[in-house]
């Protein structure tokens, strides 16, 4: 009875709703939390990227203290629905809104607030996103007030090597990126570039440059190709910032006065 | 655990085998030392290799292997007699993959820093051949509470190694255990930190080590 084909299609079929069932079940069951999870994560990056996060800070009570968050289309102007929908800067998909042309992308900015004053902006967070070696990488990159030099920058990963790509996430890689310029010295925007090789002195680069990943060039080109890019699509906001913040020529014409 | 449990007498019309007799215990000691699925069958090194950075997630990940072996070996064993012979691989492997995924989830929802290092490795539980081996050897022939206990055993042979690794990788390539800076604290600040410890090849030498010492002192010899 037990080896009839019959019976073994039967039990198969049985034993696969059991399980198919409780798979359900605890994927629905678990779902509220999970997402708490991720949006809390998502709360500890955009963090990340202006400030050293200790073990056991309450994330969810600085993050709604410190930032203010909104979204912007690519020619730089806010947004505060799409498709009628509000849309909400912390549950913009980076990696959907990847898969669209730039110019239909929408945009979220996270302004890291002053401590003293609450409504002068010590840091814009932008998120950027691209791919890696194997896979996608993303990521916060922070720039001072001024808009031109990076306060700091988390990356992540999905499926860079161990030991080589996977180094994005690490501290001392990322702890290269604070202070450098987004801009050459003739107003060009440029990003900030990995250099190919490492040589662990930070003294020999300009500053546009950082040291490099060794064994994981591949990566690191990809961390470029992000920075700038996303740089690219936020110019429109950001020279739109640049102008109400400080008295200057516009960024964008600094390049035909040379 | 308590040894003291054995000695009570479950008085029974039949020989009422005691909870923890001297058989139920082996069950789950041998696979401690003499026949431990990772030092001496030599299974489980892929994730023995890959967790083992710092004790944290390794604890985890033992935590994870433990349940996933005992539950999967108690299942089994309960539909043992009504499991078709000629599907039974496929069966066990059903099994274990919800199991699996089940801890995934969990850890997911409460351990979401540690899900995120551990993720590809716990999905690979699936095919940690201790987990599969225990069925087919074990529990497809035994009963419920006797699959456990091997279970229990096979997996707490595993973690104790890949804590031990652990332990000295943590220790040795990041100065720290739990990520607490063991030689600061000590009053050694220029530890120099081994980076052999953080990659694979240091826990490959630990485990060799491991090996080495259990075997002399054990006296097991491959044939």
């Amino acid at each position: 009875m037990r080896q009839s084909n019959t019976y073994i299609i039967g039990f198969s079929a049985i034993l696969t709703m059991l399980l198919g069932g409780l798979l359900s079940l605890t994927a629905i069951g678990l779902k509220p939390i999970q997402e708490e999870q991720i949006a809390l994560d998502t709360q500890k990056k955009i963090l990340g990227a202006v400030m050293k996060l200790q073990e056991g800070d309450d994330v969810p009570a600085i993050y709604s203290q410190r930032i203010k968050s909104l979204v912007v289309n690519s020619k730089g102007d806010e947004i505060k629905e799409v498709d009628g929908a509000p849309v909400i800067a912390e549950s913009v998909s980076i990696g959907n809104q990847f898969k669209l042309p730039p110019d239909k992308r929408i945009y979220p900015v996270f302004e890291y607030m002053s401590k003293d004053k609450p409504d002068q902006v010590e840091a814009y967070i932008l998120p950027v996103f691209g791919n890696g070696l194997w896979d996608k990488i993303w990521g916060y990159i922070a720039l001072k007030g001024d808009l031109e030099t990076v306060q700091g920058a988390v990356f992540d990963h999905a499926g860079e090597t161990p030991g080589l790509g996977a180094r994005i996430t690490s501290l001392d890689v990322q702890e290269r990126f604070a202070n450098k310029k987004i801009y050459d010295n003739v107003g060009a925007l440029v990003g900030v570039k990995m250099m190919k090789g490492e040589t662990g002195d930070p003294s020999i680069y300009g500053d546009n440059e950082v040291d490099g990943l060794s064994g994981a060039t591949m990566t690191a080109k990809g961390v470029n190709k992000m920075i700038y890019n996303y740089l690219t699509y936020y110019q429109p906001y950001l020279k739109k910032v640049t102008g109400k913040n400080v008295k200057k020529p516009e960024l964008g014409t600094k390049n035909t006065d040379v | 655990m308590s040894t003291e449990v054995s000695e009570k007498p479950v008085v029974k019309k039949k020989e009422a085998e005691g909870l923890l007799s001297k058989r139920r215990k082996k069950l789950v000691s041998d696979p401690l030392n003499d026949d431990n699925p990772v030092t001496v069958q030599i299974l489980g090194i892929c994730s023995a290799l890959a967790v083992t950075t710092q004790v944290k997630p390794t604890m985890i990940m033992a935590i994870s292997v433990v349940a996933v072996v005992a539950f999967s070996n108690l299942v089994i064993s309960l539909m043992r007699n009504l499991i078709p012979g000629r599907v039974r691989i496929i069966v066990q492997l059903a099994v274990v993959a919800t199991l699996v995924t089940i801890v995934d989830q969990l850890l997911k929802a409460y351990f979401y820093d540690v899900w995120k290092v551990l993720s590809v490795f716990v999905g690979l539980i699936i095919t940690n051949c201790i987990v599969m081996g225990r069925l087919e050897a074990y529990a497809m022939a035994n009963k419920p509470y006797d699959s456990v206990l091997d279970g229990l055993g096979s997996g707490f042979g595993y973690s104790w190694v890949i804590l031990a690794v652990a332990f000295f990788r943590e220790l040795l390539g990041s100065a720290s255990i739990f990520g607490f800076k063991v030689f600061d604290a000590i009053g050694i600040h220029n530890f120099p930190t081994n980076g052999l410890m953080v990659s694979p090849v240091g826990a490959f030498i630990i485990l060799g080590l491991i090996v080495w010492v259990q075997r002399a002192r054990t006296g097991y010899v491959e044939r």
